[in-house]
């Protein structure tokens, strides 16, 4: 048990974006709402943008900007900076989580429009009359 | 037998299959769009017969189409075997031609152009079949007469052909997928190829429970050759009209399905192999039944093109039984019967078609004393009946002969009895049709409807293939050469 | 390394179109054709000469902005990605003739707007097939599935839910391929495909590339449509404007199969996929024949041409999945070959029923009697991609099917043959019954009235039908020489026939 608590301390990282993955999970497939779907969507994404972000991480290490004659001079030492390629990753995905939100939305206002509700109960409702 | 490279085959077949676009083209005029059909029908025949000379000698046509799968191309190939098929097949074509040209005019019939567009696919494909150098080329055939022939057969398009045209799917690409298909993978997965190989592929490759498997998987997945369970499209598709059925269900597509088991057990299993492993048994058992029960059942019908629909049933497995016994004169007279029965049978059902047109009937119970007004149909419907029966001097004597002297050289002596309880009832269901036709009935009806003989271009055909019938049995010449070359050359 | 660009200007050119149609297109409406059009037969022509220089000099690797592989973004032509390239910008070709028509009829004022996304849509997809690196893999598959759901909400009535329930789905879809990338860059510390795959084998942590594996494959399963992950699909597809559905249906599954090839061969090796965890490769081929049976069955309750059609191609992800997962060269090459097939097929079909709702508004089965009287050569080329579809030969649905189930009989997989052979049934009965009713029964008894227009469909519609409809059979009739060339080169190592 003290070794599982452990576990799950020390990488805590991960557990968060598993227990945020599952509440957006949950929200996708279970809520009935359209908003809420698209909240839970974002949430899902949020939590494997983290999951990238943290893996990039190192103890004590400082942000990624280095002196461009000391680089040159001394070389960099690895352990000292965090690993930037995650983050410029995410900025990618931030931008297609981003633009997915925006169609989304635009849709949910088209949807609306259309039906007078975002219920998705009551949509099936209305085309099913 | 040595084959060379020529575009003969392919000529063969395109020529139908390029006629079908003048005849579509010229719809608005019926007697340019009959010029198209019966110019390829005659260029067909002569084109086939060109190449006889050639292959009686022992030198056949080859022609690969396509590469597709490895060691099975699309290839055309032009034996002995297929020769005799298509030579029989683009002969009555001829006459067919002529019959439904004589016969839709008279019954002012719709959609000709399509009807004969779709006849023209139908006999390419059936060429086609005759002429495949593999198994795969044969499908291919196989399907495309399968599906030229679904228009043919739903011409009415009534409720009722609408039921015959889907009981014919059903029937044929259910079990052409379902059943052939399946076997030809398997068959290509043990050995590598699909080509038709004199002694067959198969030896050597499987476990007899495979073969077995195998076996029957092909003689009822060719579910055109109609060995019972798989016969009921037949008589449903008797809807179409009679020259669909007179060539396509009395010549073309039950034979297209006869000849393609008669490849499959001569030139993929061979007959060595059979008869190492008994497999004969199979084959005859499974035919010795649809001969039975097919001639039985042609007893109680009483609409004629159905009585002659389960008689062909029974006929086809005369042919598929004589190969099935193994010994020469078996699969000589029943690789003979195709020709035979071909001759006789279009008789048959051009007569019934001259029936239907000149007094619009349909049933044997109604046809009391017709023979004294039509004797020239009746006359022909006597010769074409005589033959299947196999009675001398008429063609099918000699394949039945060879049929009943492969029995006896099996030893089957069942099959004997078989054969000839099965002639015994088609005399019994043929011969009151003529006997009512010319004796029964009142002996003169005076005034009220007059029945005349049908239109000339229906008499000249069933005249000249009942007379053909006649000569086959004294000179079977070239027909029993191809088919001597076809199985021992 | 070759200094080619070709490829490149391939991918390059729907992109540019797409900002130039969206400009002038504003402008006027006539600069939409010419622009789109003469974009794709760029593309086309340029993915068929770079087809025929990999065949002729092989596969080649090209970096993008020349930084050097793993850091840079690396593009891979090999046999198959340009067949797949090939494939992808000629039915794009084809389906833009009939797009540009009934998207006049559907979307009139809107066409700009609609054919910026279109060709940004093509775009992703001929980039998706070149792309040699994961993390790219994913945000081109988003830049495809963001253009999607726009198309596909601009049709009418449900669309926009449709799109909407898609949207979720296709993000569910995306998030776990892109977890699976997340895994494997723990693991491996680099993106590139060549590189991890060189990596891999040296590392000793089984349950995380496994877990890696399992999210890549879901993540694409969801995207293709599997089948019980395939619900979003046939609302989308039958609900998109027509002019959507003619180059979606098509290309988008088949080109998310042909990135699982690509996942399974090109990041992680047949080695490891097949043979890693006992009863995985078994299972899927399993999973895969049940998709087949429910998805065909499915078909037969359909109403609705288009809805039908969808059905059937969820079937046919089915046949890919199960002939790649066979685990032996003959499947694969069927599978290879069914992509090509399928793509053709479907887009035969499509723009068939594109044809038939331009002329005659409605793909309801009842609307639709008498249909080869009315639409001769539209029926015709209809009837010849269903046989191909049923597999009947020489269409080259036939053939993908052979080598299919050639693959499952050497395989022993006979569930899987038995699946296969029951589609086909099931797909003669579907599309007999579609023959039986535009056959049987024609409306108004020969006479046409106002609501039943006669006439084939205009040549924009027309043409790209036909043409289609004799590439099924061009294409059947040289399966042989497309495989020998091709495909064969395309099998991983230790495949090839």
């Amino acid at each position: 048990m003290e070794q599982l608590l452990a576990e799950i301390v020390a990488k805590y990282n991960y557990w968060i974006y598993v227990v945020l993955m599952m509440i957006g999970f949950y929200a996708m497939i279970g809520k009935r709402n359209l908003v809420k779907k698209l909240l839970g969507m974002n949430i899902f994404q949020t939590a494997i943008i983290l999951f990238y972000v943290s893996i990039g991480v190192k103890r004590g290490g400082s942000i990624p900007i280095v002196d461009k004659h000391a680089a040159l001079s001394h070389g960099i030492d690895a352990t000292q900076v965090i690993n930037p390629l995650p983050h410029v990753l995410m900025l990618t995905a931030i931008v297609v989580s981003v633009s997915i939100t925006g169609v989304a939305l635009a849709i949910l206002i088209r949807i609306y429009r259309q039906y007078g509700t975002l219920e998705e109960d009551e949509i099936l409702e209305k085309i099913g009359r | 037998m040595t084959y060379q490279s020529s575009l003969l085959p392919l000529a063969a077949i395109g020529i139908s299959l390029a006629a079908a676009v003048p005849i579509m083209l010229s719809g608005r005029k019926p007697n340019l769009r009959e010029f198209w059909t019966l110019l390829a029908a005659v260029g067909k025949f002569v084109l086939v017969a060109a190449m006889l000379p050639s292959v009686l000698a022992g030198h056949g046509f080859v022609l690969t189409l396509a590469e597709v799968v490895p060691g099975v191309p699309i290839q055309l190939r032009v034996d002995a075997m297929g020769m005799y098929f298509a030579l029989v097949a683009s002969f009555l074509w001829i006459c067919t031609s002529v019959y439904s040209i004589g016969y839709m005019r008279k019954l002012k019939e719709h959609d000709q152009t399509r009807y004969f567009a779709a006849f023209a696919l139908a006999i390419a494909a059936t060429i086609g079949v005759a002429f495949s150098a593999n198994l795969l080329t044969l499908y291919l055939f196989y399907e495309m007469l399968s599906l030229a022939t679904y228009p043919l057969v739903t011409h009415e398009r009534n409720a009722e052909a609408r039921f015959s045209g889907r009981k014919y799917l059903i029937y044929i690409l259910g079990t052409s997928i379902g059943l052939v298909l399946p076997a030809m993978l398997i068959t290509y997965a043990l050995t590598g190829t699909l080509d038709f190989t004199v002694g067959g592929i198969l030896a050597g490759q499987a476990s007899p429970a495979t073969l077995a498997l195998l076996l029957v998987l092909f003689l009822l997945g060719f579910a055109k050759a109609a060995i019972m369970p798989m016969h009921g499209w037949l008589p449903a598709a008797m809807v179409a009209p009679t020259p669909v059925s007179s060539f396509l269900h009395g010549v073309a597509v039950v034979k297209v399905g006869v000849f393609s088991i008669l490849r499959v057990i001569f030139f993929i299993f061979g007959p060595a192999l059979l008869r190492e492993l008994d497999y004969g048994t199979i084959i005859t058992t499974l035919t010795s039944i649809t001969i039975l029960v097919a001639s039985l059942i042609a007893l109680t019908q009483d609409n004629l093109k159905r009585r002659l629909a389960y008689s062909t049933i029974g006929q086809l497995s005369y042919m598929v039984l004589g190969a099935g016994m193994l010994t020469a004169a078996g699969m000589t007279g029943g690789l003979l019967h195709i020709a035979m029965h071909a001759f006789g049978k279009i008789t048959l059902f051009f007569c019934a078609g001259a029936i239907y047109v000149a007094s619009h009937k349909k049933y044997i119970s109604e046809m009391d004393g017709l023979g004294r007004r039509m004797p020239v149909t009746y006359g022909a419907f006597l010769l074409g009946a005589l033959s299947i029966i196999g009675i001398p001097p008429l063609g099918g004597f000699i394949s039945k002969w060879n049929l009943l002297l492969g029995a006896v050289e099996a030893d089957q002596w069942v099959l004997l009895l078989v054969l000839l309880t099965s002639s015994l009832l088609n005399a019994a269901y043929f011969l009151p049709i003529v006997y009512r036709g010319f004796f029964a009935g009142p002996r003169d009806t005076g005034a009220g409807e007059v029945i005349q003989e049908a239109p000339l271009l229906c008499l000249i055909p069933l005249t000249l293939t009942a007379l053909a019938s006649v000569g086959l049995f004294f000179f079977p010449g070239v027909f029993l050469e191809l088919v001597h070359a076809a199985l021992f050359r | 390394m070759t200094s080619t660009n070709l490829h490149m200007y391939v991918m390059m050119a729907p992109l540019l179109a797409a900002f130039a149609v969206n400009l002038l297109g504003r402008v006027s409406r006539a600069w939409i054709g010419p622009l789109s059009l003469g974009a794709l037969t760029f593309s086309t022509i340029g993915a068929l000469l770079t087809l025929l220089r990999v065949l002729h000099h092989g596969a080649y690797r090209y970096t993008v902005g020349n930084w050097q592989p793993p850091f840079g973004i690396e593009l891979v032509i090999d046999p198959l990605s340009a067949l797949m390239l090939l494939l992808v910008s000629g039915v794009a070709l084809l389906a833009t003739c009939s797009a540009l028509k009934s998207v006049q009829n559907e979307l009139p004022g809107r066409e700009h707007l609609f054919f910026t996304l279109y060709m940004i849509l093509v775009a992703g997809l001929l980039g998706l097939v070149l792309t040699g690196d994961a993390f790219n893999l994913y945000v081109l598959l988003e830049i495809t599935s963001i253009t999607t759901y726009g198309l596909i909400a601009m049709g009418s009535g449900r669309a926009a839910l449709s799109s909407f329930n898609y949207i979720i789905m296709g993000s569910i879809g995306a998030c776990f391929y892109l977890l699976g990338v997340g895994y494997l860059y723990i693991l491996t510390g680099t993106l590139n495909m060549a590189d991890i795959a060189s990596i891999l084998p040296g590392l000793n942590a089984p349950a995380a590339i496994a877990t890696a594996f399992a999210f890549l494959l879901v993540g694409l399963w969801v995207k293709m449509a599997l089948f019980p992950l395939h619900i979003w699909l046939p609302n989308a597809y039958s609900q998109a404007p027509t002019g959507a559905g003619v180059m979606i249906a098509p290309l988008m599954t088949k080109v998310t199969i042909y990135l699982m090839i690509r996942v399974m061969f090109s990041i992680f090796s047949p080695d490891y996929t097949f043979f890693a965890h006992a009863g995985v490769q078994a299972g899927i081929v399993w999973a895969a024949s049940l998709a087949i049976l429910c998805a065909s069955g499915l078909a037969l309750a359909q109403r609705n041409l288009r809805r039908m059609l969808t059905y059937i191609l969820i079937a046919e992800v089915g046949y890919m999945v199960g002939g790649v997962w066979l685990a032996n060269g003959t499947g694969m090459t069927g599978a290879m070959l069914h992509i090509v097939n399928d793509a053709l097929m479907t887009l035969c079909l499509f723009l068939a029923a594109a044809a038939i709702i331009y002329r005659t508004g409605s793909l309801e089965f009842d609307r639709l009697h008498g249909l080869y009287r009315r639409m001769p050569l539209t029926m015709a080329a209809f009837t010849v991609g269903a046989f191909s579809m049923i597999g009947i030969p020489p269409t080259c649905g036939f053939f993908s099917k052979w080598y299919l189930l050639l693959g499952a009989v050497q395989a022993q997989h006979w569930e899987f043959v038995a699946a296969l052979l029951a589609s086909s049934l099931i797909n003669a009965v579907l599309f007999f019954r579609l023959f039986e009713l535009a056959y049987f029964k024609p409306a108004g008894e020969d006479v046409p009235s106002a609501s039943q227009p006669c006439g084939d469909a205009p040549p924009l519609l027309l043409s790209p039908l036909v043409l289609t409809a004799v590439a099924l059979l061009v294409v059947g009739l040289g399966t042989g020489p497309l495989i020998e060339n091709v495909i064969r080169l395309a099998l991983p190592p230790g495949f090839a026939p």
